[in-house]
Order: structure tokens, then C-alpha cells, then sequence
């Protein structure tokens, strides 16, 4: 249970630091309906990654890049694919590369055209709150989110 | 001068022929081309996107359209930034390569500053100095302008775009996106003071827009009023409609108010696809008449993405002796007040 935006962001920050730690690529998809928190959780991610700024919502823009030296973390938001094809025009590929991190809101609107992810995260509208449900599909999601567990 | 103008830095293509004497002389959308002529009888449906495919047929009709032939063309013009970098880099590239082969300059023009420009296609455009707010899907940006590349961030938007928030409430109210004019559309028949949403930052000095609280208010008053379909009933669909486009017109509106009190200019120009709200413009219109400022903007075609603003702004700076070398260069985020200026 996440009971309000503080504590949203710091799930995010938490997520961040781990995979901050590990120079691996890294894909996470973000799931949940409208006002769920998907945008504050990346937002607590990036701060993680050193970002101070303001987070914008990539709907419009479908992907947002955060760049350092040594990292890259992308945003996306699928919610305005009409098809999944459309990834494909867009570049999808290349930004999986090297050891950049991933981070979907949306991602059934990609289906077909996304890798596995590593890590899903379910959020949920619960009274005030949200309701967070993690989950790991890849050895490598399930070592994050073990260490992720243990420090959050 | 004369120049060929294409924009394809996000969903839309768009080109344009810009004469730097004669004015505006073709523009077309991939969405409004006759593609019975351009394809033969077949017409695919293409993806948002898919500039590779639709931007040849596109050139060929606006050439046609004006009766231009490619030794009347003096410079190609294209969007450089900011934008998707897939996207861009088709634009990018056929113009670049496009100018080579015919001979002549390339332009690489910042998405913003054309839309920024684009007032000045009407028929009485605005002079400098002025404020420009920015407003669109992905971009609220309150900027004052000196002259063209002399641009001063004043505030922008910490989370949501205005025309996000449009396009995020219709989905809440089971509207079709884009939003905007869904939801203008259903205010109309809305009931003036049955809600009253909150004016996000208003309160707070400065000139930066937070949009995403008002998403969560109006998401609450849905869930509050929905009935067993998970939607309010219909007037109060509409009530709801008429509450957000007054929080995010009134929100504009204060900021805009308070640039231009704080910047001591009194003319406003208002561009990108909220623009064409047209609530926004009675209201903007209402309150800076109270201080004696003017308000500019373009026609609806030009408001949203579109070919013609890049093929002006890529005239001016053409004029100005700005020339792209043979490579070819996009990038993603280009901060507006980085551009040189004129």
C-alpha cells in the first residue's frame, strides 16, 4: 500500500537506486489506469538517477530521455499507439541498446514489439492511496526486486 | 527566396511552399492529400509516423499545387528538433539529401519557433516584442520573445502539458482523443458553477503550470458521481467538462496576465494546438483588454503541427545567412532559448 505521493516516490527512488547499481540494461513496465501514479513512481526513479528537474509526462511525446555520462534512462507512454506497429517508425529498437533503462507506462498498446520485461509494476487507485503489486519475469528482475524489497 | 518546408518531428507530416515576397503558397497535411491521385486507386492505411511513405507524394502535390518546379526552390527547411528522434531523422534526412541534389541551402529549424512564428502568417501579424504562450499536447510554455532566436523562458509546465490535461480528461469522461475539442465541445452544454475546480499554482508567485493535480481532481469527481456504467450522467458529464476547461482556461489566463505585467509588454501571442480553443481566446481577449494588451494567434490549420510554420521560420533564418552543413543533425530536446539569434 502506498497511502500517498511521498510515499509513491519513494518506491520509485528505491527501484532507481538498485537499478542505478546495476549497469545492465534494464526494462520495467509501468501498469495501471489514468491517475494511478505511473508518472510520480518515474519520477522518484529519476531523482534516484541524480535528475533534479521536473518530470514531464511523455504522453504526447511517447518517449522522454534523461542522459548522463555513464547512463540513459528513457521514459515512454504507449497510450496514444494506435498500433503496435507504429514503435517501429519510431525507433523502438535502439533504445534497448547498451545498458539503458526502460521505463513503459502502457506497454500493452506495444505488444509484439517490446522485449520481456525485467520488472512490472501494477498500480491501483485504493481509497486516497494506491496499491502497488511488483513483480519480476527475468532472473535478472528477480535480484532487483529482492534487493529493492529489502531496502524499501 | 522561396522555400520547401516539412515538419515531421512527431505524429504528423506536413510541407509547405513559403515565398518570402509572395507569402504562403501551398501547405498541405499527409491527413488531407487526395490519395487516390498520389497512390493510383490503392490508398493504404498508414501508421502515425510513417513519414517515409508519405512525405514524397506530399512534396510532389504542394510543388504541384503552387505550379513550383524544383530550380524555383532557394532552400529546403526542416524540423531539426525537438522531437522523436525517429521521427525527425526522416525529415531530416530527405531534406538534407534533397537539398543537396537540387543545389541548395538546408535549414534546420527548431519545432517551437515555428510554432512561436506562426501568427506571423496571417494577414495583420503581431510586431516585437511580445509574450508567447506556448500551449499543446506536449508543451506549456510562457516565453518572451524580442525577436526572432531572442527568447527568455518565463515558466513552463513542472509535470502535464495543458493540451495533455484536455486529452487525459476526455478519456475520463469517455471522450475520443484529441481531447480538446471533445471536451470543449460537451462544456458547452455544461452547467457554469455546479463545480469548481481548483486553478492549479495560481496561488503561488511565478509563472511555471503544474497540471497533473487537476487530473487527479477531475478523475476523484467522476469516480464520485459515476453511476454503474463507472460515467457520471450526461449533464453532469458535461458540468464536469465546463469546471476543467474553465480551471485550465482561468490558469492560462492569470499566468498570461502576470507575464505581461511582469515584462511591461502588452501584446500576447498564443500558439500550438490549444491555441485553437476557443474559449481560451474569448477569455484571453477579456482579461488582457483590461490591461490594454492585444492577442494574436493563428488560424486552427496552423495552431497544431503543420508543414507552413517551419517553411517561415526557415525563410527568416535563411535571410538571416543561416546555412546546416552537409551533415545531417537532430536532436532530441533543443532548449528554445539556446537558438541563436537573428
Amino acid at each position: 500500500m502506498l497511502e500517498n505521493e511521498a510515499a509513491t516516490l519513494a518506491l520509485g527512488r528505491a527501484l532507481g537506486q538498485r537499478l542505478k547499481a546495476l549497469p545492465e540494461q534494464v526494462t520495467v513496465f509501468l501498469e495501471g489506469d489514468l491517475g494511478a501514479g505511473k508518472t510520480t513512481t518515474t519520477r522518484g526513479l529519476l531523482q534516484a538517477f541524480g535528475h533534479q528537474g521536473a518530470v514531464k509526462s511523455p504522453t504526447y511525446t511517447l518517449v522522454e530521455a534523461y542522459e548522463w555520462p555513464e547512463r540513459a534512462v528513457y521514459h515512454f507512454d504507449l497510450y496514444r499507439l494506435g498500433d503496435p506497429e507504429e514503435l517501429e517508425y519510431m525507433g523502438i529498437r535502439d533504445y534497448f541498446a547498451d545498458d539503458s533503462v526502460c521505463i513503459l507506462e502502457w506497454p500493452e498498446r506495444g505488444q509484439g514489439y517490446l522485449p520481456t520485461p525485467d520488472i512490472s509494476l501494477q498500480l491501483r487507485v485504493a481509497g486516497k492511496g494506491r496499491e502497488a503489486r511488483l513483480s519480476a519475469a527475468t532472473k535478472k528482475g528477480q535480484e532487483i526486486l529482492a534487493q529493492v524489497l529489502e531496502s524499501y | 527566396m522561396r522555400v520547401l518546408g516539412i515538419e515531421t518531428s512527431c505524429d504528423e507530416t506536413g510541407v509547405a511552399i513559403y515565398d518570402g515576397e509572395r507569402g504562403l503558397l501551398a501547405h498541405a497535411l499527409y491527413s488531407q492529400i487526395d490519395l487516390h491521385a498520389e497512390y493510383g486507386g490503392v490508398v493504404p492505411e498508414l501508421a502515425s509516423r510513417d513519414h517515409v511513405r508519405k512525405l514524397l507524394p506530399l512534396i510532389e502535390q504542394v510543388m504541384a499545387e503552387c505550379g513550383s518546379q524544383k530550380e524555383d526552390i532557394d532552400a529546403i527547411c526542416y524540423t531539426a528538433g525537438p522531437g522523436l528522434i525517429g521521427a525527425l531523422m526522416v525529415g531530416a534526412s530527405l531534406g538534407r539529401a534533397l537539398a543537396y541534389a537540387w543545389g541548395v541551402p538546408a535549414v534546420g529549424v527548431h519545432h517551437m519557433e515555428g510554432h512561436l512564428l506562426a501568427p506571423m502568417l496571417e494577414a495583420s501579424p503581431p510586431a516585437f516584442p511580445f509574450v508567447a504562450l506556448l500551449v499543446s499536447g506536449g508543451h506549456t510554455q510562457l516565453v518572451a520573445v524580442k525577436g526572432i532566436g531572442q527568447y527568455e523562458m518565463l515558466g513552463e509546465s513542472l509535470d502535464d502539458a495543458a493540451g495533455e490535461a484536455f486529452d487525459k480528461a476526455a478519456k475520463m469522461l469517455d471522450l475520443d482523443y484529441p481531447g480538446g475539442p471533445h471536451i470543449a465541445r460537451l462544456a458547452e452544454r455544461g452547467t457554469p458553477g455546479r463545480f469548481t475546480f481548483p486553478r492549479p499554482m495560481v496561488d503561488r508567485p511565478g509563472l511555471d503550470f503544474s497540471f497533473s493535480g487537476l487530473k487527479t481532481y477531475t478523475l476523484n469527481t467522476v469516480a464520485e458521481h459515476a453511476q454503474v456504467d463507472g460515467l457520471p450522467d450526461e449533464q453532469t458529464c458535461a458540468d464536469i467538462a465546463h469546471a476543467f476547461q474553465e480551471a485550465v482556461v482561468g490558469t492560462l489566463a492569470i499566468k498570461c496576465r502576470r507575464a505581461l505585467e511582469q515584462t511591461g509588454l502588452k501584446t500576447l501571442i498564443i500558439a500550438g494546438g490549444v491555441s485553437a480553443n476557443t474559449r481560451l481566446r474569448t477569455e484571453l481577449e477579456a482579461a488582457l483588454g483590461k490591461i490594454g494588451a492585444r492577442v494574436y494567434y493563428a488560424r486552427p490549420a496552423f495552431c497544431t503541427d503543420n508543414g507552413a510554420m517551419i517553411a517561415y521560420a526557415g525563410c527568416q533564418r535563411l535571410m538571416a545567412g543561416q546555412r546546416e552543413s552537409l551533415a545531417v543533425n537532430v536532436k532530441a530536446r533543443w532548449p528554445l532559448d539556446s537558438l541563436p539569434p537573428l
